[in-house]
């Protein structure tokens, strides 16, 4: 193994995502001084029964990727070859290889703070930061009664547990009464029954010891920084840091052949959400902008965001479109569903299809009437992960903020939620029913109804899900994930341009002139309720996105970016899709009366060429 | 996706059926290698820690926690019992007393001089597993539990509702598409599995329960009724925990499917036969489905070579099954097998097959939306 490589001599690499179906690969190397992802492969995962060992799908996957690429990754005893070789025109190995897994159903934790939106709340963020499901928050303030909590520690199995709560020199009492509950419960792991549950206590550094003395012949405990040491700063990255070091040690080590797969990698392994949350918090960075990522797959949608340079992450995992299409069917409700759905169709129908979905999860939409209506429920999904994240992903709660006047007329209070669609810079979709729709319009149009970007927007897609490995190759070399992340991860979908503010009857929201890259100009004035789609692809020689010059002038009404009536002035990137101009406005939803919403519905499947609006009137 | 199609529900005439018997928590195992075994046999025990009920008596009494173990009537380990006082404070030269009283019966736990909080544990909770099938016990896995074998008919289902069940087959339809009406359940289905065709109404399970069935097994069943049913909606499928008065066990999906023919003949000719039923479901790593065990008895509880079933793969005059719209559970058989991708109506591109139905009618569908008809 190339572990004392230096980032820049490090020319090729090879990653891998174990995920709980199929395990994929990728190959970068550089090239004419530039990161470039050469080959994808991919074989299904091997940690069930009759193979039990991950490292078989991965050595598949890696075949997959010799095959494709001529490179030898393979020695004769099935080793990757590292460190690179290549010699007399024969490219042999890898300098590096760095994998990430959500196998086995990925890391489970249960959290403890005192009050729920404080400490209870920042252990929530640790957790689900280090790539983490949180099975349940327990907060001495939490309205159930204390034999109901230790019941539900004893009902669930989690992987580890996080103990909070209390500033460091304030009172113990309450974390101190936590850990007496956590003790009586006494929590069994979900994997393995030979070991203790592992238990990291990172509160007030206070009560260390009285922790230690009411747990430590229970549990496995481990004690970090305090996460909450005031109540105005958060200090999640040393409990993060146990957290994955324990999942290393205690879950990825129980899971058939991950302690060979260890020896092989050049960095620990990371959980997929955590190595994904990596590549988008490193974009934000480099870039210097804010962006939200969501990933919405059968069971879960994670969201990530980068807004003001924090980082957050939540996972709905209640809603997904396989597994959990029944969930966000009830959550949504029918109403919500069918009011994306230009035809009608039949209750009892519905919902048979959707139980019918959820029971058969690797299903696809055969007929346009099943496609329409599955993007429907998408759209729903995303936008209720969007209003769970938005909740979560907030100013710390229980800070004295110092106030100005402007404060006090903008009403603003602490818990007021980071995420502001306006300021967005990049909107990112991934998951089967984004990155897999048939046409790219409907990956767009998804995303924008269901999130609302507001102002100037990017929008793209990771087709191929290749975050995961950027990520945890972006914690090494972080410029040569950059790089692929900009060139070969992400699909370019085009730019959304969206004013905000009051619509008045007919009247203009803003005039615009779209300066083309061929001298061309699009120019007009978008009223509301309309959609308009300028096609803006990309340049033939780099296959970047296209950039042209736009020229935005809202009505004194209306805000596109820099303020009511206040013109903007940028350059505007193209894509698959193009430039979007939604003039609905915001918060925006269809019609409610039924003719006018299946017109305007079509009105904007014709003007962005979402389905065949043939085979749709046929349907309506 | 590792396969292109989704594989089989097993439907068989005749497999061995291997269950493993396992208590929550260590404890005692009290039968043996070689045992006959029913349904009903218990095969081991053990008892549960009983539920905590914590007391913070420092605030009860008005206490500063340290002074808490000092007035505790009982200490740690000692039984108490329900309203029996635990702990007690005077002031005023004696005048006055505070109480604290035991809100269950059990033994004190945990009396904590930090946090003045004191810990009750209630008895603990004897808990039992039984053998859930006719048959002999092959393995015992010391102080856990044992492994139950039997040589019989399996049918599994897609989806269910309510756990472990038994009781005898009384097929109450004349063929697979009738629906299950209420007015064809009646007093005689009593600790019966009452098996129907193509759907059962949500009146017909409530009858069902009415005259103690003990389980349903039918093609579909509406998830509108489903939610009638429950008295709410079912978000994720993990189902087997319903105490709802019935096992219910759907073999084709929701709606109303015909049962397939191989799986309504089968549990036909079984008709008074002992059927072993779980409506567990689990669509998620480490899938659970619900299922029919029909033991055989006597002589015929041996295996052949003839009667191993083989697991084929998808190929030309495969049985199929279409598992989504449209043509939403018609079965017929392959006859064409094209690797390429093809277009959809939907526009997606998918490996596709096609299909000749059992009623002459042919199509075109995606490989992932049929599943296998295993033997």
């Amino acid at each position: 193994m190339a572990k004392n490589l230096k980032p820049e001599d490090i020319e090729v690499i090879l990653a891998t995502d174990c995920g709980s179906t199929t395990t994929k690969a990728i190959l970068i190397e550089k090239r004419d001084g530039e990161y470039r992802l050469i080959v994808r492969g991919e074989a299904p995962t091997t940690v069930e029964a009759p193979f039990e060992d991950v490292t078989m799908g991965v050595l598949n996957a890696v075949q997959e990727i010799e095959e494709l690429s001529g490179r030898k990754l393979l020695d004769e005893e099935n080793r990757i070859i590292s460190p690179r070789a290549d010699k007399d025109g024969n490219r042999v190995g890898t300098d590096a290889y760095f994998s990430t897994s959500s196998a086995g159903g990925g890391l489970q934790m249960m959290v403890a703070g005192v009050v729920r939106t404080m400490t209870a709340e920042s252990a929530e963020r640790a957790a689900l930061g280090a790539g983490s499901i949180v099975m349940d928050v327990i907060a001495s303030n939490d309205k159930r009664l204390p034999h109901e909590q230790i019941e539900r520690i004893r009902h669930l199995r989690p992987d580890m547990i996080l103990l909070s709560g209390g500033i460091d020199g304030g009172t113990t009492t309450h974390v101190v009464e936590l850990a007496e509950l956590i003790s009586a419960a006494d929590p069994r792991p979900r994997l393995g029954s030979g070991y203790q549950l592992p238990v990291i206590y990172a509160g007030n550094k206070n009560a260390r010891d009285e922790i230690s003395d009411t747990l430590h012949e229970k549990v496995d405990l481990e004690i970090v920084d305090n996460i909450r040491p005031v109540l105005e700063r958060e200090n999640l990255m040393p409990a993060r840091e146990k957290i994955h070091d324990l999942f290393m040690e205690h879950v990825m080590a129980q899971a058939p052949g991950y302690s060979k797969l260890m020896t092989w990698t050049d960095a620990p392994i990371m959980p997929t959400p955590g190595a994904v949350g990596s590549i988008i918090k490193t974009i934000a960075d480099i870039n210097k902008i804010e962006v939200l990522g969501v990933d919405i797959g059968g069971a879960t949608t994670d969201v990530f965001s980068v807004f003001q340079d924090v980082f957050n992450r939540t996972v709905s995992a209640n809603l997904g479109m396989s597994y959990s299409v029944s969930n966000v069917f009830k959550e949504a409700g029918l109403k919500n569903v069918m009011r994306w759905v230009p035809f009608h169709m039949d209750e009892r129908d519905l919902r048979n299809r959707v139980k019918n979905k959820m029971i058969r999860p690797t299903t696809i939409p055969q007929s346009m009437e099943e496609l329409v209506f599955e993007q429907a429920i998408a759209r729903e999904a995303l936008r209720l992960a969007l209003e769970q994240h938005k909740s979560f992903a907030t100013v710390l709660k229980g800070v004295q903020q110092q106030r100005t006047i402007a404060d006090a007329f903008s009403q603003s209070a602490s818990g007021k939620t980071l995420v502001n669609m306006m300021s967005l810079d990049m909107l990112i979709g991934s998951g089967g029913v984004l990155s897999h729709a048939p046409r790219r319009q409907q990956s767009a149009l998804l995303m924008v109804d269901a999130f609302q970007p507001e102002g100037i927007t990017r929008l793209a897609v990771d087709s191929i899900f290749m975050m995961p490995q950027l990520g945890v190759l972006a914690e090494v070399h972080k410029a040569a994930a950059t790089e692929v992340f900009e060139k070969d991860c992400l699909i370019h979908l085009g730019t959304c341009i969206a004013p905000i503010g009051e619509q008045k009857g007919n009247k203009p929201l803003m005039h615009y002139k779209i300066e083309l890259p061929d001298g061309k100009s699009e120019e007009g004035e978008l009223v509301p309720g309309q959609m308009r789609l300028i096609k803006l692809g990309f340049d033939k020689e780099t296959d970047l996105p296209l950039k042209a010059k736009a020229i935005l002038k809202p009505d004194r009404n209306q805000d596109v970016g820099n303020g009511k009536g206040h013109q903007v002035e940028t350059t505007i990137s193209g894509g698959v899709v193009g430039i979007v101009l939604d003039g609905r406005g915001r918060p925006f939803t269809p019609p409610e009366e039924d003719s006018k919403r299946v017109e305007k519905l079509i009105e904007w499947i014709a003007e962005l060429d979402i389905y065949p609006v043939d085979t749709l009137k046929k349907m309506v | 996706m590792a396969h292109a199609y989704t594989p089989g529900l097993k439907v068989t005439e005749k497999m061995t059926v291997t269950k493993r018997r396992i208590l929550p928590l260590k404890g005692e195992v009290v039968v043996k290698v070689g045992d006959t075994v029913e349904p009903d046999t218990v095969v081991a025990r053990t008892d549960l820690p009983g539920n905590v009920e914590p007391m913070n008596i420092a605030n009860i009494l008005g206490l500063p926690p340290e002074d808490v173990p000092d007035c505790m009537l009982k200490k740690e380990g000692e039984p108490i019992e329900k309203g029996e006082t635990i702990a007690m404070t005077k002031s005023f030269f004696g005048l006055f007393k505070s109480e604290a009283k035991s809100k269950i019966d059990g033994s004190v736990e945990n009396v904590s001089n930090v946090t003045g909080q004191v810990l009750l544990r209630g008895h603990p909770i004897p808990v039992e597993v039984k053998a859930y099938l006719n048959g002999v016990v092959k393995e015992v896995i010391e102080r856990e539990g044992v492994v139950v074998e039997t040589i019989g008919s399996f049918v599994q289902g897609i989806f269910g509702i309510g756990g472990e069940t038994h009781g005898e087959l009384k097929v109450v339809v004349d063929s697979s598409e009738t629906v299950l009406t209420d007015s064809l359940i009646d007093d005689s289905c009593k600790d019966k599995v009452v098996v129907g065709g193509s759907l059962v109404t949500a009146d017909a399970i409530r009858k069902a329960v009415s005259v103690k069935a003990k389980g349903i097994v039918v093609g579909g069943f509406d998830d509108k009724d489903l939610r009638d049913f429950l008295g709410q909606d079912i978000g994720v499928a993990i189902t087997g925990n319903e105490e709802v008065g019935v096992t219910l066990v759907v073999t084709e999906g929701f709606g109303e499917i015909m049962m397939a023919g191989r799986t309504f003949e089968l549990l036909k000719s079984k008709e008074g036969m002992m059927a072993c039923i779980n409506g567990a479901t689990q669509i998620r790593a480490g899938v659970i489905r619900p299922e029919v065990v029909i033991p055989y008895t006597g002589e015929k509880q041996v295996m052949s070579a003839e009667d191993e079933a083989k697991s084929a793969g998808l190929s030309i005059g495969s049985p199929i099954r279409v598992i989504r719209h449209p043509y939403f559970g018609k079965l017929g058989k392959v006859v064409d097998l094209q690797p390429e991708l093809h277009k959809l109506e939907s526009e997606s591109m998918a490996r596709i097959l096609a299909v000749e139905f059992d009623d002459g009618e042919k199509a075109v569908i995606p490989r992932a939306n049929v599943e296998l008809i295993e033997a």
